[in-house]
């Protein structure tokens, strides 16, 4: 296949970014989108020019390194689908390709199209955890949990941190994410006793951190590859709800 | 090199509880004067460093990914073992030790596998405590399934992604402890070398990957957590920053590398497609409860559709082979039953080195919906990849590199041969022997970073007085002035060759010389062509942009020259170990079925190599490995 690509270049952060035009020829449809990049890469270097920087890891959509907003949608718009696992059989022979960052003023651009998603991982450390000492646990099998319990808290904390949810929202809000992990926590036995603190605590991180609020756009949702439903968000409103509303009575 | 173990006396089943009351502690106040740093945050590192913040140790943790919880340990599918017997199977901590001591061949250290599969349960404990989602069965107790070498169910498991659940787990322990500031977390960073004083490990030399900074860390005691390197074969089921720089640099400052040939080829991947492919991906394990394997009997019959072929006209070389454990047979059994086929001519799919597994049976017995429950989430990744449905027509599957037994050399306390220096997870030799049965890693590493080595890293530390060291020590000088020219220089050679088409190149020939068979010749003309390879790396390599931005060329630069250095190694050590043990296939020594031979009057140890200068030969040491409590056997699958 022969591709053109426009790509976003930008140094770093504080530098202007621009996108730029890429004839790509001979990519194997089997190819990856981003061994696509890679074929790219590979003959900018040869040619003595700078390559397009851009985030992967596990490229089997599990680790959530991957980002990029393709053709305007973050992940490329194939259901349940992350960068990492689209192959360019989904794509036409002579396409254009737009290919950008996750735009977010909370992912500041860290280089062309690699972002920083630490606010995720601040708003996991102020409450996305169950406090258990190491080695001080209770047999797995004391408590049992019925099997629609357990598999909900799966299905919650499938999400694998991407921040296209959030790159999918005109606010930028992170309330899917937030949400998916304080519903897999909530919703568990082992979580109860934290379960007011930690709504609290993390919805006040996400202010904190630059994401916008939730207008309820559904946005977040259709682009997550992971499917994280948009109960995660009411759910995570009515534990927000009754939280506060215990806060305020325990004043 | 001083290769004492440190094996506690006492009966077996003692020793780890008899070592723990004699071990060192160190009071709870003076905890936070000790200052430790942890290489890599995957299940082993981020385990650990959750678990020692915990006890009120101060540590420093570094990861190569933009956060901890993208680490490789993410990846894995299938799950978890534990002798928790749940299934009232006839499962208990000694089948578990015999099981896993059996299944690497005799080549692993008993009183370390014993431990492991006394604090195995101990894991599931803690991890269904922090929120990990197992599966569960109706009644709402946890459930189980088999994996390779083991005839009771005691693999626990969370869907087709139970390394993600267990390392979201560790990472939500460590996040508190980063956010309580006991852990200082340093995302994007890669660590380039290590720093010794007066022969003990103090500190390590990062290189910031988003500036370039490189900065010098100082500790009481320096712990690796880098995981496995697979990578240097180039296609591996491995991510792709999976690298060896810190081990392969301890390794160059004196700690011994053991047993480097021992590598896991898996038996289930989807086959390569084409040049472009940047890695392979693995279908677990796990398949192989539901799945059956088979190829034609008949070459005529390969280039037919699977369905074309009757019954009758099928092979199902696993259970044919191996009756008792059928298509459970252990990883290294099973992906050289798969290679022997496909080299007979009897391959399927393009280029015919592909083998089936197929579903339709167990869709038949159980229901497409049952099998959609257990695998979904694997036949997606599967469609993903090659366009097909495998609820429709059977995979396609070969071995590919997966896992790597072989690593840091450590005594019982998890200690490399340098004083300071801790090894855990795949980066470590330890536990596996020669080949590594399937949902074991997890455990391991878990572990690990649980349970043992906060219970021995104390009583080191307890020797050592607390905040001797800081970065303004001559030695770390020394390191960054080291970790500096060597940068430079590989931006300064401007030749022609981009790292990855070298890296290509070498993972081939390992590939095809230190894979999946070896034999004498072959390992000899890897042994010249690694070095025309390095030497191409020297002179001709192509690095563009700075070392002062986000440079990814850079990295895998870097990350290619330790996998040149460790090829070598590895070929080194799969020429001297002349027999065939697990994963470590030598032609020469089979039977006339094709089952390896071991030579365990000349091979029960595990070769420990000390570096020597680069371009010298390193040299071989051993640890015997005594086998009392599991007897020395023929290991038998059939
Ligand atoms: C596809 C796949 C499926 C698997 N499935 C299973 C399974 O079902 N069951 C099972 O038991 N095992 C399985 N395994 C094996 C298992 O996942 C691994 O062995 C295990 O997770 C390794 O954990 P670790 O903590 O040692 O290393 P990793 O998880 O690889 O972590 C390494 C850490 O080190 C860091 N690091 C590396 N180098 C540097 C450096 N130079 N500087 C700074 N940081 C560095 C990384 O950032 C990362 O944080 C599977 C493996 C693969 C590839
Ligand atoms: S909720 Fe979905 S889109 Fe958002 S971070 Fe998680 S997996 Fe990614
Ligand atoms: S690279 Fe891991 S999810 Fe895409």
């Amino acid at each position: 296949m022969n591709l053109k690509l426009k790509i976003w270049r930008q140094d770093e952060t504080s530098g202007a970014g621009r996108f730029k035009d890429y004839e790509i020829r001979d990519v194997s449809p089997d190819s990856s989108f981003l061994e696509m990049l890679d074929l790219l890469n590979e003959k900018l270097v040869e040619a003595g020019e700078s390559p397009v920087a851009f985030d992967s890891d596990c490229r089997e959509g599990v680790c959530g390194m991957c980002s990029l907003t393709i053709n305007g949608v973050p992940h490329g718009g194939h259901r349940g689908t992350t960068t990492c696992q689209l192959h360019m059989r989904s794509f036409n022979d002579g396409d254009t390709i737009t290919i950008e960052p996750f735009r977010a003023n909370a992912f500041p651009v860290l280089r062309d199209l690699v972002v920083d998603r630490g606010g995720f991982d601040e708003i996991i450390q102020a409450g996305g955890f169950i406090t258990c000492r190491t080695g001080s646990s209770q047999d797995a099998n004391e408590v049992p949990i019925p099997k629609p319990v357990a598999d909900d808290a799966f299905d919650f904390a499938a999400c694998i941190g991407c921040g296209a949810c959030v790159a999918a929202c005109k606010n930028a809000s992170a309330m899917l994410f937030t949400g998916a992990k304080v519903a897999h926590l909530n919703t568990l036995p082992q979580g109860k006793a934290e379960k007011d603190r930690r709504t609290l605590a993390m919805v006040a991180k996400m202010d904190d951190a630059g994401f916008g609020n939730c207008r309820n756009y559904g946005e977040c949702s259709a682009a997550c590859p992971k499917e994280i439903p948009l109960d995660v968000i009411a759910k995570m409103n009515r534990d927000y709800a009754v939280a506060s509303v215990k806060g305020i009575i325990g004043k | 090199m001083n290769l004492d173990a440190r094996t506690p006396d006492g009966p077996i089943a003692e020793k780890w509880s008899r070592h723990k009351f004699t071990n060192k502690l160190v009071n709870p106040a003076n905890r936070r004067k000790y200052h430790v740093i942890m290489v890599g945050t995957g299940l082993a590192g981020g385990s650990a460093a959750a678990t020692l913040a915990e006890q009120g140790y101060n540590v420093t943790a570094f990861c190569y990914q933009d956060s901890p919880r993208r680490a490789h340990s993410i990846a894995a599918q299938g799950g978890i073992n534990a002798a928790k017997n749940y299934q009232n199977d006839g499962d208990s901590v000694h089948r578990l030790f015999y099981d896993t001591v059996k299944g690497g061949d005799f080549r692993s250290r008993e009183a370390n596998v014993h431990r492991l599969s006394e604090v195995s349960a101990n894991i599931i404990d803690q991890c269904v405590a922090q929120g990990v989602p197992f599966a569960r069965e109706y009644g709402g107790l946890l459930a189980n399934r088999s994996f390779g070498g083991a005839q009771v169910s005691r693999t626990f498991y969370a869907r087709g992604a139970t390394g993600q659940q267990l390392l979201l787990g560790a990472y939500s322990a460590l996040s508190r402890q980063i956010g309580l500031g006991a852990v200082k977390m340093y995302n994007r960073h890669e660590m380039l070398d290590l720093v010794l004083v007066d022969g003990h490990a103090k500190g390590v030399v990062t290189r910031n990957l988003v500036t370039g900074e490189v900065k010098s860390w100082a500790a009481d005691a320096v712990i690796l957590a880098t995981g496995g390197y697979s990578n240097v074969f180039y296609l591996s089921t491995n991510a792709t920053g999976c690298n060896s720089i810190a081990t392969m640099r301890a390794y160059k400052k004196g700690a011994g590398f053991a047993n480097p040939c021992y590598t896991q080829i898996h038996p289930t991947c989807i086959p390569q497609s084409g040049d472009h492919q940047s890695k392979l991906t693995l279908m677990s394990e796990s398949l192989r409860n539901d799945g059956r394997v088979w190829v034609p009997t008949d070459v005529a019959d390969c280039e037919k559709p699977s369905h074309q072929i009757p019954e009758e006209a099928r092979d199902y070389f696993l259970e044919r082979k191996y009756p008792s454990f059928g298509n459970l047979a252990p990883r290294d059994i099973a992906s050289r039953a798969a290679k022997e086929a496909c080299d007979e001519g009897r391959g399927v799919g393009p280029g015919k080195r592909g083998v089936y597994l197929d579903f339709a049976d167990a869709i038949q017995r159980l229901g497409a919906s049952a099998i959609k429950e257990r695998y979904g989430n694997l036949f997606d990744i599967y469609q993903r990849i090659t366009g097909d449905s495998a609820y429709e027509k059977p995979m396609r599957i070969y071995p590919a590199p997966h896992y790597t037994m072989g690593g840091l050399w450590v005594d019982y306390n998890l200690q490399s041969t340098i004083p300071g220096l801790f090894v855990i997870g795949e980066a470590n030799f330890s536990d596996h022997g020669a080949n590594r049965l399937g949902a074991s890693a997890l455990m391991q590493g878990l572990a690990d970073g649980y349970f043992v080595l906060p219970n021995t890293l104390p009583n080191y530390l307890a020797g050592e007085k607390p905040g001797s060291i800081d970065t303004g020590m001559e030695a770390f000088r020394q390191v960054e002035a080291d970790v500096n020219a060597f940068t430079n220089k590989l931006l300064s050679i401007n030749g022609n060759r981009t790292a990855r088409s070298l890296h290509l190149e070498l993972g081939r020939l390992m590939w095809e010389k230190c894979g999946m068979a070896r034999n004498k010749a072959g390992l000899e003309e890897a042994l010249q062509k690694i070095p025309e390879i390095r030497e191409e790396f020297e002179n001709n390599l192509k690095v563009v942009g700075t070392d002062k931005e986000l440079n990814q060329e850079l990295e895998r630069a870097g990350r290619l020259s330790e996998f040149l250095n460790l090829a070598e190694l590895m070929c080194h050590d799969a020429l001297e170990r002349d027999e065939s043990c697990g994963g470590h296939f030598r032609e020469e020594h089979q039977t006339d079925d094709g089952e390896a031979v071991r030579n365990d009057e000349r091979f029960a140890h595990a070769a420990v190599w000390e570096y020597k200068g680069l371009g010298e030969k390193p040299v071989r040491h051993v640890e015997e490995l005594g086998f009392k409590d599991v007897k020395l056997a023929i290991r038998s699958y059939k």
